[in-house]
């Protein structure tokens, strides 16, 4: 496909986006400083040698943000990964061999759904140790359910095409009907629902920090570092804002992605007009 | 019924005295599309057709899909449908450029001068509302009528439409009276507020035959009484032969003939006009049953709700081999589901399907690989009945990968024979359903079920979603590869012109029991039992005055009714 077929909305998307993910993953050889490193005074303006200034405890922000990226980013895709590998599956599953797997999957989905999730999360997590892999499956396993109901959902009604009937006519298994006829039509309202479930882990995860039970310190995720240099907003101190802004504009430019990319799926010309 | 005459309405300049209701002139109407990573670009839908209409007069607009008739029909009521323009040209409806009325002008003589019947009634009617007020609504909004008159009118047009109960109908709710009978109960809403043209899309065209006789000849006796002028949209020159005065055969969006019923149909000038009359002659020669059946259907019953209603009641019929067996009934006679239940999607309650001289397992999960091989199945909607995210490839390439574990370049060969074989070259592997006509998708589903070479295809209504040259194609196709590949056709259908053509034998299906069963050439002799009567009946024939005889000659009254 030709570069320039790409709108250019995408292109913001794919830059900024390209940008988050390289800082993310050379974070150590990016970042000017070390992430606990104490370079100087307490929430320093910006200037040239601390580019976005310091914060709470001196150190410099830029850094922080860069490192902040990576763990936020980590759990963040690994958790909707999980969400949407494990949602997915079990969803079509579920509508495809229906009866009591289908009833089984579906009221136990229920009942995780009918507990608000961020308690849920917090009496979890508050049990089990807090590191990156439980804060991945608990925050993966937990939004796999909003997953379910929607692939559900979508693929019963696909389940009883005439094209999926055709399919069990002629005897496939129900692995093939899953993967190959019903995943390719109902990835357009996964797409969708991807970018909008990726940002929701960012702020699952920030919420989590917020209040303590998220990643823990030295290290910090933007949203724990909102709360680290909260109390600078009163003395007009924009340290908090920083990462604050760095949630939305990851929010907006991965949408940005998942819209072009819904462009393509939804093509029914195999995306070349 | 008030007197269409008497009624006064004021007329514009320069009407009086020509008997012009509609003058439609150089009507062109183009439309954007956006194709996906391209710049919109505009296509024309109608190049400048021209027409009139006189009052009292009905003018049959026919085509086949994508001819432009619907919207022709639509222009003359100022509408476009889904983003259509109308660019150039004039519609002039009682002497004014309705294009130039702006949107109130529109708005004061949709429903009022001009009236629209709609092919779907089912989808059309509001089923939150009762009959009766979807039915005076356009009456009492342009104020030609109170409530009580309104009413009055309605169910003299209930009782003009030979509705049952014309009293009471109106109070029920659109999911409570039959397909035929909501067609009905529309064109007595179009004629409700007595308007001066009806704008007809295809309104028999979703019906069954023995329905759309009574329908048919309901609008009829309409149109004669009330002296409305009418549009009559349809695909089917039989049908549009019975009502009109005039007929205008369209194609791409141009005109090709326009003249008098009787010329359009015995004299065609234009070559297409002269294919559509004549679309329905496939010789086909009988063939004498073989010693044995391949697959025999024994006194199965079948049910769904968990046997609460039945749909198939002691049916048993025989398939020879090479041979075609056709099914004909209305809808919910069952054909379908004996369709279901030979594949085994639907288990039935008794009886047997023996195929080879075995017996089938019952259920779709207990036939092993070889039988499923052996029984194909051709849809009604081809669209539907292929993936949209699989290429033509991959959709013929799965049986033969599937069932002979045909891989890379001996699969790719054998796809490009098949694509030959259905007439339609290789070129079209790597394109995607939606890349195809609809006659290109049909023939990509029947490819897909030639690739398992199976004993028996099940055809499940293929033509009937399909324009009358279309159809015939693909049932020119099938016959031919029926020589070839000696496969044995179950062959569904409700077109008896279909059946004509193209069966060896024939099961008539009624109320989920066969009626009639044997060789074509015994079927569709006489002395008839009374339901084949009124099947045969009901088929319209390419000649005019046929409606009346046909309805005089009944014996017995359709479904429906």
């Amino acid at each position: 496909m030709a570069l320039r077929q790409i709108p250019i909305t995408a292109w913001v998307g794919l830059i900024l986006t390209g940008a988050f993910a390289f800082c993310a993953i050379f974070a150590p050889w990016v970042a000017p400083h070390g992430n606990g490193e104490i370079v100087g005074d307490v929430w320093e303006p910006m200037s040239a040698a601390h580019w976005l200034g310091t914060d709470n405890l001196g150190r410099d922000l830029i850094s922080r943000m860069i490192y902040g990226a990576r763990i936020t980013m980590e759990i963040a895709v690994a958790a909707t990964a999980l969400s949407f590998s494990l949602g997915a599956i079990l969803g079509f599953s579920a509508a495809v061999f229906g009866g009591w797997f289908d009833t089984l999957m579906s009221r136990f989905v229920d009942l995780l759904m009918s507990i608000p999730t961020l308690i849920f999360g917090l009496v979890v997590l508050s049990v089990l140790p807090t590191n990156a892999l439980t804060l991945i499956l608990v925050m993966g396993i937990l939004d796999s359910t909003r997953v379910y109901r929607l692939s559900r959902a979508v693929a019963v009604d696909i389940n009883v095409m005439d094209f999926v009937e055709a399919a069990k006519l002629r005897g496939e298994g129900k692995a093939w009907i899953i993967f190959r006829e019903i995943l390719p039509n109902a990835l357009s309202p996964l797409v969708a629902e991807l970018g909008v479930r990726f940002i929701f882990a960012v702020l699952f995860l920030s919420a989590l920090s917020f209040l303590g039970l998220g990643v823990q310190p030295p290290d910090s995720d933007w949203g724990g570092m909102v709360k680290e240099n909260k109390d600078g907003i009163v003395f007009g101190i924009p340290a908090a804002l920083i990462p604050a802004a760095a949630i939305a504009v990851l929010a907006i430019s991965v949408n940005l992605v998942a819209d072009w990319v819904l462009n393509r799926t939804t093509s029914l010309k195999g995306g070349r007009g | 019924m008030a007197d269409k005459q008497a009624k006064t309405r004021p007329m514009a300049d320069g009407q009086a005295g020509s008997g012009k209701l509609l003058d439609i002139r150089n009507l062109r109407i183009e439309a954007t599309v956006y194709p996906p990573g391209e710049a919109p670009k505009t296509i024309t839908l109608v190049h400048d057709v021209s027409l009139t209409l006189e009052k009292g007069k009905v003018l049959g607009l026919i085509g086949e899909s994508g001819a432009g008739k619907s919207t022709i029909g639509l222009s003359s009521m100022a509408y476009g449908r889904g983003g259509v323009r109308i660019t150039g040209g004039e519609v002039i409806l009682n002497g004014r450029d309705i294009m130039k009325a702006g949107p109130r002008g529109v708005r004061a003589l949709r429903g009022r001068e001009v009236c629209y019947v709609a092919q779907s009634a089912a989808a059309a009617f509001n089923p939150a509302h009762k009959l009766i007020d979807q039915v005076v609504e356009a009456a009492l909004l342009h104020g030609t009528a109170n409530r009580a008159e309104a009413e009055k009118r309605a169910v003299a047009l209930f009782k003009k439409l030979s509705l049952p109960n014309p009293e009471t109908i109106g109070e029920r709710y659109p999911h409570q009276v039959s397909g035929g009978q909501l067609q009905r109960v529309m064109t007595a809403m179009a004629l409700c507020s007595e308007p001066d043209l009806i704008v007809f899309d295809e309104p028999t065209t979703a019906l069954d035959v023995t329905t759309q006789i009574d329908v048919l000849a309901a609008i009829k006796d309409a149109i004669r009484d009330t002296h409305v002028a009418a549009l009559y949209i349809t695909h089917d020159l039989a049908v549009v032969a019975q009502v009109s005065d005039e007929i205008m055969v369209l194609r791409h969006g141009r005109l090709v003939e326009w003249g008098g019923t009787q010329q359009i149909i015995k004299e065609p000038r234009q070559e297409y006009t002269n294919a559509l009359v004549s679309v329905h002659e496939i010789e086909h020669q009988e063939q004498q049953p073989g010693t044995t059946p391949f697959l025999s259907v024994k006194n199965v019953t079948a049910a769904y709700g968990g046997g609460h209603v039945k749909v198939l009641k002691n049916v048993s019929v025989d398939i020879y081999p090479a041979q075609t067996l056709a099914v004909v009934g209305e809808s919910g006679s069952g054909k379908s589901t004996l369709a279901r239940a030979i594949t085994g999607l639907l288990p039935p309650e008794q009886g047997t399907v023996t195929f080879d001289g075995r017996p089938l397992a019952n259920r779709l999960a207990d036939r092993p690989k070889e039988d499923l091989r052996q029984l194909q199945m051709i849809y009604q909607m081809a669209d539907v009945a292929m993936n949209p995210r699989q290429t033509v490839g991959t959709i013929i390439g799965r049986p033969l990968e599937f069932y002979f574990g045909m891989k890379g370049r001996e699969r790719d060969k054998r796809v490009a024979e098949l694509l030959d074989e259905i007439e339609m070259g290789k070129g079209f592997i790597d394109r995607y359903p939606a890349e195809l006509s609809g006659g290109q998708k049909q023939r990509v589903c029947i490819a897909r079920s030639l690739a398992a070479k199976p004993k028996l295809i099940i055809c499940d209504e293929v033509t009937s979603a399909l324009d009358p040259l279309v159809a015939h194609g693909i049932l020119k196709l099938l016959l031919n590869l029926q020589q070839h590949e000696k496969v044995a056709y179950l062959f569904i259908t409700h077109d008896l012109a279909t059946v004509k053509s193209i069966a060896d034998s024939i099961a008539v299906m009624y109320r989920g029991e066969v009626v009639r069963y044997g060789a074509k050439s015994k079927v569709l002799t006489p002395p008839f039992d009374a339901y084949t009567d009124l099947l045969l009946s009901s088929v319209p024939e390419m000649e005019i005055g046929w409606l009346e005889k046909a309805i005089k000659g009944r014996r017995m009254a359709s479904a429906g009714n």
